[in-house]
C-alpha cells in the first residue's frame, strides 16, 4: 500500500514548486556537493558511490578531459597537463605565488591572474576550477533528474574580493545559479551547531588543502554570527606534503627538478604523511628519474619538520582572539575542519592553545558541503522560516590610497555585512578636476603592502582651491562579501563607480566568450538556457508575491491588490510563451509594482522584532 | 519606521548612555532576522534592494550602539553638541601628562606581559572614564561635559590601538 506523504509545517506541498538547492564546497585538495534530501542534509556520491571529487583536472587531446580520481591518479606521469589544488591560484598573479618554482605547471604571468599553459591551450584557474563545478552540477542533476534552482559555494573566509569574484565566474562559466558564497566556517558550523543544537561562543578552526582559517561564531536561536576571522589564504596541507618532500630530499641528497619528479616527490610525501596520522613512522617512496628514492620518517620527525606550519596557524589563532577582545575561556567549544586536522600534531597543538580537546565527531571532509547545503535549501526557500540566518563579516579591512602611498581604511576588518560606508576626501591642488580613486584590501600602512582591488577616476570636478572640493566615496559590501564603490563630489554632483572586478575578475565579454568556446553549449542551448532561466525567475517571483499576499494582503487597499494581480496574470500569460526578453520586461513590472508593497511588509516585520510578538497576537 | 529614525528608535532602546549589551545584541539579531537579504532571498530584485539598504542601516546602528565611545559620540550629537574632535584639541594637561606616561610605558615594555599589565591599567581607567561618561550625559545631561569626555576617551582608544598591535608585533 502506497503510504500518504504529509509535508512538513510551513513547506510547499506542491513537489514541482520544491527548488532543488545544492551546496558546493570547491576544495583546494578535494570537491563535494550535498544537498537536503527528506529533511536531511547530505553528501551526494558519484555512481560509484563516492561523495568525494578530487579538485584535479587533467586535459587530453582532441578537448577531452579527466575531472577527479582518473586526472588525480594521472598526475605523475602528465604533470603539466593534470591540474592539483588550482584554488590556490584562483585571484592570483604569477608574483602571488611564493612556491610556483617548484609547481610542475607551465605557468603564463597574465596581467589580473596567472594561467597555466596545457594540451589544450591556455586555461586560466577559473576555467580549471569550472570543470569541476560542471561535474559537480552534472552529478546532483542526474541524482534529481532535474535542473537545478541555485547553489552555494563555500569559501575560505579569508578570501579577499579578487578571490571571491574569480569563485563566482567560474561557477557561471560552470552554468550554475550562485545563490550565494559563504565562507567554509561558517558553513561548518552551521553543520555543527544544528547538529548539536548548541548556543554560546565557538571557534572554528579549518585547515584544508591549500587555505587556513579561523574563525570565532556566536550561536543564537538558529543566528550563525561570525564574530571575528582570520587565517593564511596560502598555507595548508599542501604545504606540510612540501616541507616533507623538501626535507626528505635533503636527506637523501636529492633533488627533484623535473615536473614529474616534482609532481612524484610530493604525491610520495603526501602519501607518508597520511600514513603518519595512525601509524609511529612510514617510509617516503618513490621513483625520480628511473631512481629509487626511500626515506623513512617517523611521526616525532614529521611533526618537528613542520611545527613551524603548525605555529603559523596558531599565531593566527591568538591574533583572532585579540581582534574580537576574547580569552580561550571565552570559547565553549572548538570545531575542526578540513582533512589537514587530522594530523595529531594539529590537534593536540589546537587542544593545547584551547585548553579543551577539539570536536571531531563530523567527518571534516563532508561538514563544510553539508552546513552549505543547509543554507542553499533556506535561500531556495524550502526551508521555514527564521530557522537559520547567518551574519557574516568583512574579513580583510577595505581602504583607499591617499596621499604619501598611505592607506585611509574605510571598513575594518571584522564588521558585519552588508555594510556601507561613506568617507569623505578633498583635493590636494588648486583646479584640481580630477581624482584617482585606488581601493585596497589589507591591514598594512602602506599601499604597497596591501592588495590592490581597483582604480577608477572622478572626472569634472569644477575647479576650486585646494581642500574646497568635498568628494564623499562610498563602500558598499554585500551579503555575498562583494564590494563596489562609488566617488561623488558633493557641490557639482559629479558621479564614478565601480564594482571592483576589473583588475582580477572576467570582465562579462569574456565569460560569454569562454561559454561560447564550447564550454557548455551551443547557441541554440543558450537561447533555452535564457528561456529557462526567464521562466525560474518568473515563476519564482509569482510564488514569493502570491506567499506575500497571503501573509501581509491586508496592508493593501483593493485596488491595490487588483493591481498587483492584474500584474501577475500578466505575467503568467507571457512566461508561458517563448519570448524571454517580455518574459524578464514581465518580471521586472512585477517587481517595480510590488516595491511599496515590499515597503511596507518590511515596516511590519520590523515593528514585529521590536515588540517581540507575533502578528497575530497585536 | 524609517531608514532615516535615529539608531535608538530604531532598535526601540530609551535615548540614553547606559545600554543592557545583551538586550541590545538580541535586538540585532531579531531585526536581522527580518530585514536580512537572505530573507528576501526567493523575492524579486526590488525587495532584495530595500533588503539590503534596511540591513545596511540596522547593521551601521547596532556598529554604533555597542561601542560605549561610539554610542556617547552619538548621543552627544543627537542632543546638538557635535564631537569635532579635529577642531577641539585642548585637554587638561594632568590628562595629557598621563598619556604621555603611558605611551613612555609602551615604548620601554621589554615583552608582552609587560605590555598586558599596562593594557589592563589603561583598561581600568577607561572604565572609570566611561562611568563619568554615562553620568554626564543620564543623570546630569551635561551634553558639553560628555562631549569632552568623548574626545578623551578617543585618545584613550587611540592609544589602546597602538597596545593591540604592539602585541601582535610580539607575537610573531
Amino acid at each position: 500500500m502506497a503510504l500518504l506523504q504529509i509535508s512538513e509545517p510551513g513547506q510547499t506541498p506542491d513537489p514541482h514548486a520544491r527548488r532543488i538547492a545544492v551546496g558546493i564546497d570547491l576544495g583546494t585538495t578535494h570537491s563535494l556537493v550535498a544537498a537536503v534530501r527528506h529533511g536531511v542534509a547530505e553528501c551526494l556520491p558519484d555512481a560509484e558511490g563516492r561523495a568525494i571529487l578530487p579538485s584535479v583536472v587533467r586535459y587530453l587531446d582532441d578537448n577531452r578531459r579527466q575531472i577527479g580520481f582518473d586526472a588525480r591518479a594521472a598526475q605523475a606521469d602528465d604533470p603539466e597537463n593534470a591540474i592539483a589544488s588550482v584554488k590556490r591560484f584562483m585571484g592570483r598573479r604569477l608574483a602571488d605565488i611564493a612556491d610556483h618554482g617548484r609547481l610542475p605547471y607551465r605557468f603564463v604571468d597574465q596581467p589580473g591572474m596567472v594561467a597555466l599553459d596545457t594540451r589544450a591551450g591556455i586555461k586560466t584557474p577559473v576555467e580549471v576550477s569550472a570543470e569541476i563545478l560542471a561535474t559537480l552540477r552534472y552529478r546532483a542533476e542526474d541524482t534529481f533528474n532535474d535542473d537545478l534552482f541555485g547553489v552555494v559555494i563555500t569559501v575560505p573566509a579569508y578570501f579577499d574580493d579578487a578571490q571571491r569574484q574569480a569563485t563566482k565566474d567560474a561557477a557561471q562559466l560552470a552554468g550554475l545559479n550562485v545563490l550565494r558564497l559563504i565562507n567554509e566556517p561558517t558553513a561548518a558550523a552551521v553543520a555543527y551547531g544544528l547538529d548539536n543544537a548548541s548556543e554560546g561562543l565557538y571557534a572554528v578552526y579549518d585547515l584544508g588543502g591549500g587555505t587556513f582559517d579561523i574563525s570565532l561564531l556566536r550561536l543564537q536561536k538558529g543566528v550563525f554570527e561570525v564574530v571575528a576571522t582570520g587565517g593564511d589564504a596560502a598555507l595548508g596541507g599542501d604545504d606540510f606534503d612540501q616541507a616533507l618532500a623538501d626535507w626528505a630530499l635533503a636527506q637523501a641528497h636529492r633533488a627533484a627538478d623535473t615536473a614529474h619528479d616534482k609532481r612524484a616527490v610530493l604525491v610520495a610525501a603526501r602519501a607518508a604523511k597520511e600514513a603518519l596520522t595512525t601509524a609511529d613512522n612510514a617510509v617516503l617512496a618513490a621513483m625520480l628519474s628511473g631512481e629509487p628514492l626511500a626515506v623513512p620518517v617517523s611521526r616525532a620527525q614529521f611533526d618537528t619538520i613542520t611545527r613551524p606550519l603548525v605555529e603559523r596557524t596558531l599565531l593566527a589563532v591568538r591574533q583572532v582572539l585579540r581582534d574580537a577582545k576574547l580569552k580561550r575561556d571565552d570559547v565553549a567549544g572548538v570545531v575542526m575542519v578540513g582533512g589537514s586536522t587530522r594530523m595529531p600534531a594539529v590537534q593536540a597543538a589546537v587542544g593545547a592553545l584551547f585548553g579543551r580537546p577539539p570536536l571531531t565527531n563530523l567527518n571534516p571532509d563532508e561538514v563544510v558541503a553539508v552546513g552549505a547545503a543547509i543554507q542553499a535549501n533556506a535561500l531556495a526557500g524550502n526551508a521555514r522560516d527564521g530557522e537559520l540566518l547567518l551574519l557574516d563579516v568583512v574579513p580583510l579591512s577595505l581602504g583607499l590610497e591617499t596621499m604619501g602611498g598611505l592607506v585611509e581604511r574605510v571598513i575594518e576588518r571584522n564588521t558585519t555585512i552588508p555594510v556601507a560606508k561613506a568617507q569623505d576626501f578633498t583635493t590636494f591642488k588648486d583646479g584640481q578636476t580630477a581624482m584617482a580613486i585606488h581601493v585596497l584590501q589589507g591591514e598594512r600602512e602602506l599601499v604597497a603592502d596591501n592588495r590592490s582591488l581597483a582604480r577608477f577616476e572622478l572626472r569634472g570636478i569644477p575647479p576650486m582651491v585646494a581642500g574646497a572640493a568635498r568628494i564623499r566615496v562610498t563602500f558598499q559590501v554585500d551579503a555575498d562579501g562583494l564590494l563596489s564603490v562609488a566617488a561623488r563630489e558633493q557641490g557639482s554632483g559629479v558621479e564614478a563607480s565601480v564594482v571592483v572586478k576589473p583588475s582580477y575578475g572576467l570582465a562579462d565579454e569574456q565569460i560569454a566568450s569562454m561559454l561560447k568556446d564550447g564550454f557548455a553549449s551551443a547557441e541554440a542551448d543558450m537561447v533555452a538556457r535564457a528561456l529557462r532561466e526567464s521562466r525560474v525567475e518568473a515563476e519564482r517571483m509569482t510564488l514569493a508575491t502570491r506567499a506575500a499576499l497571503v501573509a501581509d494582503g491586508n496592508l493593501l487597499d483593493d485596488a491595490e491588490t487588483l493591481a498587483i494581480e492584474a500584474l501577475l496574470a500578466d505575467l503568467g500569460r507571457i512566461a508561458a510563451g517563448d519570448d524571454h526578453a517580455a518574459i524578464d520586461t514581465a518580471v521586472e513590472q512585477l517587481a517595480e509594482g510590488t516595491e511599496d508593497f515590499a515597503a511596507r511588509r518590511m515596516n511590519r516585520g520590523i515593528q514585529q522584532a521590536l515588540t517581540g510578538r507575533k502578528l497575530a497576537d497585536i | 519606521m524609517q531608514l532615516s529614525d535615529d539608531d535608538f528608535t530604531l532598535f526601540g532602546l530609551p535615548q540614553q548612555h547606559a545600554v543592557d549589551a545583551a538586550a541590545l545584541a538580541a535586538r540585532w539579531r531579531a531585526l536581522q532576522s527580518q530585514v536580512h537579504p537572505d530573507r528576501f532571498a526567493s523575492e524579486g530584485a526590488a525587495a532584495q534592494r530595500l533588503a539590503m539598504q534596511w540591513a545596511v542601516r540596522v547593521n551601521a546602528a547596532y556598529q554604533r550602539l555597542k561601542d560605549p565611545l561610539q554610542r556617547g559620540a552619538y548621543l552627544c550629537e543627537l542632543r546638538g553638541v557635535p564631537i569635532q574632535a579635529e577642531n577641539n584639541t585642548a585637554m587638561p594637561g594632568a590628562f595629557l601628562m598621563q598619556q604621555m606616561a603611558w605611551r613612555e610605558a609602551l615604548d620601554d615594555a621589554a615583552d608582552a606581559a609587560a605590555v598586558d599589565m599596562l593594557d589592563d591599567t589603561v583598561a581600568v581607567q577607561e572604565a572609570t572614564m566611561l562611568a563619568q561618561l554615562t553620568e554626564a550625559l543620564d543623570v546630569r545631561g551635561d551634553t558639553a561635559a560628555a562631549a569632552q569626555q568623548v574626545r578623551a576617551l578617543m585618545f584613550v582608544a587611540r592609544f589602546r590601538g597602538d597596545i593591540a598591535r604592539r602585541l601582535s608585533a610580539l607575537d610573531r
